[in-house]
């Protein structure tokens, strides 16, 4: 494949398109994707494409949008609900979590509901406490639910179009400010499938072990070029999925590096993120470690709206660089 | 800066009524403007929902309701805080994300609330403050405060399930609330026609037994008398009214908004209905105010914003060190 840099936007619209043209159960539905082509411009032409039965306008009504793609699901339909911004899944969380999520498992495996729900997630636009959440350890929470965080355009196409063959629910997390960036890595033109469950080493070191999500993934991969300089390499993790979550690279990498660091966006308390530390600490992985575990993450805070407070709350290349650089330097 | 003092009344009982409905319509509008211009100028950062359009339904309702009833706003919300009284100079210097801004730069322009104004708070979720002022006037009710609640939200927000909800909760506690629906024609980007099987949105109050009315919106005046009758309802203990006010929004639904969905033709036919010209001819012909009066409001008005955007441009950034002090409320000893 010659030269095609995407941005996320684009690769989500060529899966979403590819499993259109793929399977007549596939329909989208969310607020203003159609002719306004979505909030943050994901759908674009798609409503042009291929008209409004399957690239379905909605009126603002989160719980009643998912609740009906829920149902759509039960009955043979594949729907991708695209929720505008992931801190409106909160009015939909009935329909997520006490239905979608278990409805496969209480009835005893005779109905599963095969539903991707896109939302735009994430700090950086300057949108504050409401509409920059990164809630991602919500719903990991929640049996029954698989849980995405593409960092790459590349990475999304592939993972949504497992995402859609998926039978089961699929909560599909798009950082905001990834989705006008043209990534590194060229994005294949026709289909392709990322298994959902399965960690991606980004890059190779010998010092440190990075596992970072989302967004902080390419920050993790500005900071490691800074750190190479210094002679500090480090090894990044992207787990792709956090539910289920695939540890052995990361196991793996631990005996190289004894060093482990944790990065995310989402407020350190309770978070994800820490799920990682504690199936290290808890597994024989621990044997390896020959130093304290950082966790670089989110303050506990909502996310403000000044720029400065913005870009104060959640980690950013320069907090990874000088993270690294502690955890290498205190811990030879 | 000082507040201009609140006043209540109809917008057309005398020339200082007048004054005040045209001046606090132009102050929205010239903050609007103001708004817009910092945000082309890279000064202000996030997006911007503006109102420029709608000013007469904050006007003529607030123009209804005492400092000590309280407001539930929206993203849209710039009017309804400006219109309750709030200090112009504080609102932009929360847009810049000024230490002295309403939310300490903490939440910019969908959560500037003002509490010495009765303003609860804008909102960043559509149809989030609505049970929000039910639950106002529950407690208006409860502590015998004879005050009322004003919901603002848009025709969009009455598809969201909390609308319904609360709906029906103030009406079977005979709450003194009232709903304000201001009916730009679009949620964003799908109008009216494509969300609602409805003609006139104020015809939900059926359902919850509530009385609903659809009113020009850009006539002050019309909002003013809807309103007042609204609030005599709520305090005689006869419970919530659903008031919508046919509007339109001149500008993008916010920053990003092509306007892909409507036509030139159709904005350009509500440019003619702008409340402020309409209330300007109202005006002249019943002799309130002559035409020096009427310029004398704007460029007040002007003058205004205009002191506001300097005055806050010298405030202090806010401060990234005081944030985890500013989450939870301190516990008193
Ligand atoms: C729960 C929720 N869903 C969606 C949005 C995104 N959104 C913000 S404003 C808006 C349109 C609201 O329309 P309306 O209520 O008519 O108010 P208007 O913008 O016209 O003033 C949408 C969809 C949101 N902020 N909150
Ligand atoms: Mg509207």
């Amino acid at each position: 494949m010659s030269d095609r840099k995407l941005t996320m936007s684009e690769a989500l619209r060529e899966a979403m398109a590819i499993a259109l043209d793929e399977r007549p159960e596939v329909f989208i539905l969310g607020e203003d994707i159609g002719i306004y082509g979505g909030a943050f411009g994901v759908t674009g032409d798609l409503y042009h494409r291929y008209g409004s039965e399957r690239v379905r306008d909605t009126p603002i009504s989160e719980l009643g949008i998912v609740g009906t793609a829920v149902g759509a699901a039960l009955s043979g339909m594949r729907p991708i609900v695209e929720i505008q911004f992931s801190d409106f899944t909160a009015q939909a969380m009935d329909q997520i979590v006490n239905q979608a999520a278990k409805i496969h498992f209480m009835v005893g495996g005779g109905l599963h509901v095969p539903l991707v729900l896109r939302a735009a997630s994430g700090s950086g636009t300057g949108a504050a406490g409401q509409h920059s959440q990164s809630l991602e350890g919500w719903f990991a929470n929640v049996p029954g639910l698989k849980v995405v965080m593409p960092s790459s355009p590349y990475e999304a196409k592939g993972l949504l179009l497992a995402a859609i063959d998926d039978p089961n629910p699929v909560i599909f997390m798009e950082h905001k400010l990834l989705y006008k960036v043209a990534g590194t890595e060229d994005v294949p033109e026709g289909a392709y499938r990322i298994p959902l469950g399965v960690s991606r080493v980004v890059r190779e070191g010998k010092d440190l072990t990075v596992v970072a999500t989302g967004i902080m993934v390419s920050r993790t991969l500005a900071a490691a070029h800074e750190l190479d300089k210094e002679g500090i390499t480090l090894t990044l993790i992207d787990p792709r999925t956090i539910s289920p979550l695939d540890m052995d690279p990361v196991y793996e990498s631990l005996e190289k590096t004894g060093r482990l660091m944790v990065v995310q966006e989402a407020p350190e308390h309770g978070g994800f993120i820490n799920e990682v530390i504690a199936k290290v600490v808890t597994s024989t992985s621990l044997g390896h470690l020959i130093a304290p575990v950082a966790r670089l993450a989110g303050m506990n805070v909502p996310i403000p709206y000044a720029p400065q407070l913005e870009k104060a709350a959640v980690p950013q290349v320069d907090d990874i660089i000088k993270k690294a650089r502690e955890v290498v330097a205190s811990w030879r | 800066m000082t507040i201009p003092p609140l006043l209540m009344g109809h917008p057309l009982a005398n020339k200082e009524n007048a004054s005040y409905a045209l001046l606090t319509m132009s102050r929205i509008r010239k903050f609007e403007e103001a708004v817009e211009d910092l945000f082309g100028r890279g000064m202000m950062h996030g997006t911007m929902h503006l109102s420029i359009g709608q000013e007469a339904s904050p006007t003529g309702v607030c123009m209804a309701l005492n400092l000590t009833d309280q407001i539930t706003s929206t993203h849209r919300g710039h009017g309804h805080c400006i219109a309750k009284g709030a200090d112009l100079m504080r609102m932009v210097a929360e847009l810049l994300g000024k230490e002295n801004g309403y939310c300490g730069g903490r939440g910019g322009s969908m959560h500037i609330a003002d509490v010495e104004t009765g303003n609860l708070g804008a909102n960043g979720i559509v149809g989030g403050g609505i049970p929000i002022a039910v639950g106002a006037a529950l407690s208006s009710h409860l502590m015998k405060r004879g005050t009322v609640a004003v919901s603002f939200f848009g025709d969009g927000a009455m598809n969201e399930g909390a609308f319904h909800e609360a709906a029906n909760l103030a009406a079977v506690w005979k709450l003194p609330v009232i709903f304000v629906c201001e009916n730009n024609g679009y949620g964003m980007s799908s109008s009216t026609e494509l969300a609602f099987k409805l003609e006139k949105l104020s015809d939900r109050g059926l359902g919850y037994g509530i009385p609903g009315v659809t009113i020009d919106g850009n006539d002050v005046a019309a909002v003013y008398e809807a309103t007042e009758a609204a609030v005599q309802r709520a305090k005689a203990g006869d419970g919530p009214t659903l008031l919508e006010f046919v509007t339109y929004r001149w500008k993008g639904h916010s920053r990003s908004d092509k306007n892909l969905y409507r036509t030139k033709e159709e904005i350009d036919e509500w440019k003619i209905k702008d409340p402020i010209l309409h209330f300007e001819q109202v005006v002249r012909e019943r002799g309130l105010l002559n035409e020096d009066e009427i310029g004398e409001q704007h460029r007040l008005a002007t003058e205004q914003v205009i002191a506001a955007v300097n005055e806050a441009m010298k405030g202090n950034p806010a401060d990234p060190a005081g944030l985890l002090d500013s989450v939870f409320k301190k516990v008193s000893a």
